[in-house]
């Protein structure tokens, strides 16, 4: 029974970060019906966002303090981040140490404009294209972006920590009466998941309380009545576009310290979202979330090593696998509509 | 000739030509001289133009023809270089059964994963063939490692088990490949002045291989059953309500391309005998990909100038580093040869992939057709600037 | 006995009753037009009968076999060749690799493997397109993209290639909508004179009271779904029954 928690546990941050990558693919599909290869890397950029904040935040100058002295006698020079000079040497450490839910705020603004600037300049001319050109464009776009990313940060992966208040483990067996330090679970994981869930939230409730929302799904169904009614669907796209990204961007700044950010991470991320979004149904946001969460889930099972001895290798292939006899038994996906991308 | 068109005959015969000649093509610059930079005509580097150009040619069988995207194709290139390295580390160092041991396994692995994946069309198509070949790479690491060797890859060693053949030779070296005695590796080198041409027996081999499945590609364009698939990719419903089953087309037009891949693994372990996952990858199915679209998908000879294309600028701009750059900007000015070198160090050297991923979103844009269309743009734009009739360029098939 | 014998055939969309009881016989070389109102079930007619869609009910015989549960391609080798609304043909091919490739689906049947052979070597293959193109009047249009033809030569086009297949049943599919009134009458007269030509039967689908009065030996009204009257058309044209039906509709001419 714990073992089974445990890993439910597990899913649920790779769970999230799919359910939140799986979104943005929906709403970019469903709205504007282009496939996007692109997506991966945005949710890269999104965690290099809080590398970068990182980055400033801890700029610091060099100072000589005469009271130290290092090993060969002389005065030790000691380096001082300019935060902490401005705000003292507490408040300075602390905005240093809450980088990554800082970069949150200072990803969203970049992360929209660099959704609006792709649409803008690129994707919006491939509306009309095959889907294979549409495919092909943004995967040449990807490796642009990745290999941008590697020429500036390098290839290996950079550590970028959680906020020292969260870095220990939760018991959250001991919580629930079961024994101590079976069922142990980092708080980072549980913030992630807590934030996932807030962000799936906001983008839900916003499709379906505003009246941009209500547009949008309407376009979601019959992009072509809406058109007749006059409103401009295509402006309304574009800032979808923009949230897309800027979903996609937030999943990878709260991911960042749960992997440290490599230049490939997005293309990593960007497979298996394909499979979770032709598992819940093209075009459902729903099914985006619920198969991201299921697959999540079904990952951190398979690797289980009661499971791993019973199919050796199982851990490494079961999202295709189940991605596979999905598309193959319900084509359509589990939660996916009539008519959305059918033969 | 050869049951061919005069005119396709005529390009076979110029590939043949281009690639019998291709040490002193590649190779125009002497061997001292600053522009050496740019010669090409080293056997490694001539292997991988013809043994890519076989991969290109199989996979435009099946994305220029039937219009199908495959995103996996990686993998068949991947599981016959397993192949082939197991048969020469069990049987013989003689490349021919190992090359047929890559085209059988290949070819079945095709028309399974083509079986389940021609199911579904469309994007649906690509993600089942992307998820099959990731599929088999992260087995090939995992599980299946007593067979790939996991992340070392799958090698030679002085202990195989050879049964036409030794396991050492006398020198207490690793036997090397052959072709009925022929070392792969053996080159013949000619030197002409400045110049030094070399002569590669592994590269003519390659070469006869690529002109041979070069001759079976137009074979097929031009035969009832390359029209039918350049019919799936037309109109799939008039072709059904034409009485024909898209279904076997299609998975014949997968099985063939999957063992077009499998003979460019093969070669590929011929040449050097190792064999590694991450050729399996799926960026590695995207970069046939780009070549195919590159030198024109659906066109006989595209694929080739493609998958030339992208090995030999691969391979110069990564050589070209910070020094080279400052020779190049030399003239400028000393701030804007900074400023130039700076602009240019993205794209050379190991910026060479971010240049394949511009390439990439260029010719997706502006040429679909690829250089080959491009080509013949220009060359219409000449003709009717000289005053030439104009239709002649209209009358062209569009196969071609 | 005719060539296609419908019987009590029924489908049902949710809740939508597209076709009721349909009994319906067509003979065997005669043309016999299906009309009604919109909505009233021709095209899910037709569906049913090319095997794109499959009915809750009821049995449809060609030639003594049943099509149900056949596929479109399957069906079309029995005989029965379709012709669209808007024309489908091999838009990115030219003119005479579209009529290609009927030909060698009647010659080769649903798949064969001709990955070697040449098209060039196959002479009586070629000569037949070559022919049926003449026959439409194509011919100076062989090397053409067809998808930068007229819509009218596209639809003669798209009847040259279903009748490449010597089809014994030929059904058209409202196959002058959105023609002007002269392509209507070429259309008409290419009809008029290939049911001169050949044994074959041909049943159509059409709006147009002008065309269905110039062809069919006999009409059969459509209405919810169910056939409302048959007859030859002189009796249809003044039947209080089909006046009922396409009150507000076309008037009948």
């Amino acid at each position: 029974m714990d073992a089974i928690i445990l890993q439910i546990l597990n899913g649920l941050d790779k769970g999230s970060a799919y359910a939140l990558i799986a979104l943005g693919l929906t709403l970019i599909f469903g709205t504007l019906g282009v496939v996007n290869f692109a997506h991966g890397a945005l949710f890269m950029l999104g965690a290099f966002c809080a590398v970068t904040l990182n980055k400033l935040l801890s700029f610091s100058f060099e100072t000589i303090d005469p009271t130290k002295t290092d090993f060969l006698g002389n005065p030790a020079k000691v380096k001082t981040a300019y935060v902490e000079s401005w705000f003292g040497p507490d408040v300075g450490a602390a905005i240093i140490d809450w980088s990554v839910p800082l970069a949150i705020l200072f990803s969203i603004p970049i992360m929209v404009g660099i959704g609006y600037v792709m649409e803008r300049g690129l994707i919006k001319h491939f509306y009309k294209r095959e889907h294979a050109d549409q495919i092909l464009v943004t995967f040449g776009l990807a490796i642009v972006i990745q290999e941008l990313v590697k020429h500036y940060y390098g290839a290996n992966p950079i550590q970028t920590p959680a906020p020292s208040a969260f870095r220990g483990s939760l018991d959250f067996g001991a919580m629930f009466g079961f024994d101590p330090n079976v069922i142990i679970y980092p708080y980072w994981r549980l913030v992630y998941f807590a934030f996932a869930a807030v962000v799936i939230g906001a983008v839900f409730a916003f499709l379906r309380f505003t009246t941009f929302g209500m547009v949008v799904r309407a376009g979601m169904a019959d992009r072509e009545t809406v058109g007749l009614l006059g409103i401009n669907i295509d402006k309304r796209f574009t800032i979808m576009f923009g949230i897309a990204a800027a979903v996609a961007g937030l999943a990878g700044v709260m991911y960042a310290p749960i992997n440290s950010p490599n230049y490939h991470m997005g293309m990593d991320f960007l497979v298996l979202s394909f499979v979770v979004v032709v598992v819940g149904g093209m075009g459902s946001l729903p099914g985006a979330v619920a198969a991201g969460f299921l697959l999540g889930i079904l990952e951190s099972f398979a690797s289980m090593n009661e499971v791993k001895s019973l199919l050796p290798g199982i851990d490494q292939i079961i999202i295709y696998l189940v991605a596979i006899i999905i598309l193959l038994t319900r084509p359509r996906g589990l939660l996916g509509r009539k008519g959305v991308m059918e033969e | 000739m050869l049951g061919l068109h005069s005119k396709d005959f005529k390009t076979l015969v110029i590939v043949a030509v281009l690639t019998m000649l291709a040490p002193f093509i590649l190779n125009p610059f002497p061997s001292g001289s600053a522009m050496a930079q740019f010669n090409a005509g080293y056997p490694d580097l001539m292997q991988r133009f013809v043994i890519f150009g076989i991969f290109a040619i199989g996979f435009n069988i099946l994305f220029g023809l039937t219009g199908y995207l495959s995103f996996g194709h990686a993998a068949f290139l991947g599981v016959g270089s397993y192949s082939a390295v197991w048969m020469f580390k069990l049987l013989s160092m003689n490349v021919i059964p190992g090359i047929i041991l890559s085209v059988i396994v290949a070819g079945i692995f095709a028309l399974i994963i083509g079986f389940i994946s021609l199911r579904r069309t469309g994007i649906y198509f690509s993600i089942l063939t992307l998820a099959f070949a990731q599929m088999s790479f992260n087995l090939a690491y995992s599980v299946l490692t007593p067979i790939t060797n996991g992340e070392t890859g799958l090698q030679l060693t002085l202990n195989d088990p050879r049964i036409l053949g030794v396991s050492a030779t006398e020198s207490g070296g690793i036997p090397v490949t052959n072709f009925f005695g022929a070392e792969m590796r053996s080159t013949y080198e000619l030197v002409v002045g400045g110049w030094d041409f070399q002569f590669n027996t592994g590269y003519y081999f390659c070469a006869m291989m690529l002109l041979l499945a070069f001759y079976l590609s137009i074979r097929i364009f031009r035969s009832p059953f390359g029209l039918m698939l350049r019919a799936i990719k037309a109109n799939k419903t008039r072709l059904n309500y034409t009485g024909l089953n898209t279904r076997p087309y299609a998975l014949a037009a997968f099985v063939i391309s999957g063992m077009y891949a499998g003979l460019a693994g093969g070669l590929l372990a011929s040449m050097d005998p190792l064999a590694g996952a991450e050729r399996m990858q799926w960026t590695a199915s995207g970069e046939v990909v780009l070549m195919t679209i590159l030198g024109g998908a659906g066109t006989l000879i595209g694929p080739v100038v493609g998958a030339g294309f992208i090995k030999y600028f691969e391979n110069i701009f990564s050589k070209i580093n910070d020094s080279v750059l400052h020779g190049w900007f030399d003239f400028l000015p000393q701030g804007m040869e900074n400023a130039a070198v700076w602009v240019t160090e993205h794209f050379v050297g190991p910026g060479w992939h971010l240049t394949l991923g511009l390439l990439f979103m260029l010719v997706v844009t502006f040429l679909p057709g690829g250089l080959v269309e491009g080509g013949q743009r220009l060359a219409r734009l000449f003709r009717r600037k000289s005053g030439d009739k104009p239709d002649a360029a209209s009358q062209s098939k569009p196969a071609e | 006995m005719g060539i296609l014998e419908i019987k009590n055939v029924g489908k049902r969309f949710g809740g939508l009753q597209a076709l009721g009881d349909v009994n319906l016989s067509i003979a065997e070389n005669s043309v016999h037009a299906i009309i009604g109102p919109n909505g009233a079930g021709k095209s899910t007619l037709l569906n049913v009968l090319v095997g794109k869609l499959i009915p809750d009910t009821g049995s449809v015989m060609f030639d003594g076999q049943s099509v149900l549960g056949r596929t479109p391609y399957e069906i079309n080798q029995m005989g029965i060749s379709r012709v669209f609304q808007t024309p489908e043909i091999f838009g990115n091919l030219t003119v005479i690799e579209n009529m290609l490739i009927p030909c060698f689906a009647k010659r080769d049947g649903s798949f064969e493997l001709n990955a070697i052979t040449s098209i060039a070597g196959q002479k009586d293959i070629i000569e037949k397109a070559e022919h049926m193109l003449e026959s439409m009047n194509l011919a100076n249009k062989r090397h053409m993209h067809s998808a930068s033809m007229s819509r009218g030569d596209k639809r003669r086009l798209e009847i040259a290639m279903c009748l490449a297949q010597e089809p014994r049943l030929l059904l058209l599919d409202e196959p002058t909508a959105g023609m002007a009134r002269a392509d209507t009458n070429n259309t008409i007269d290419l009809l008029k004179r290939i049911k001169d030509e050949r044994d074959i039967t041909i049943a159509i689908i059409e709006h147009d009271m002008h065309v269905v009065f110039s062809l069919a030996e006999r009409i059969t009204v459509l209405a919810q779904g169910t056939p409302l009257v048959e007859d030859v058309p002189q009796n249809i044209k003044g039947h209080p029954k089909v006046r009922e039906a396409y009150l507000g509709e076309t008037a009948v001419a």
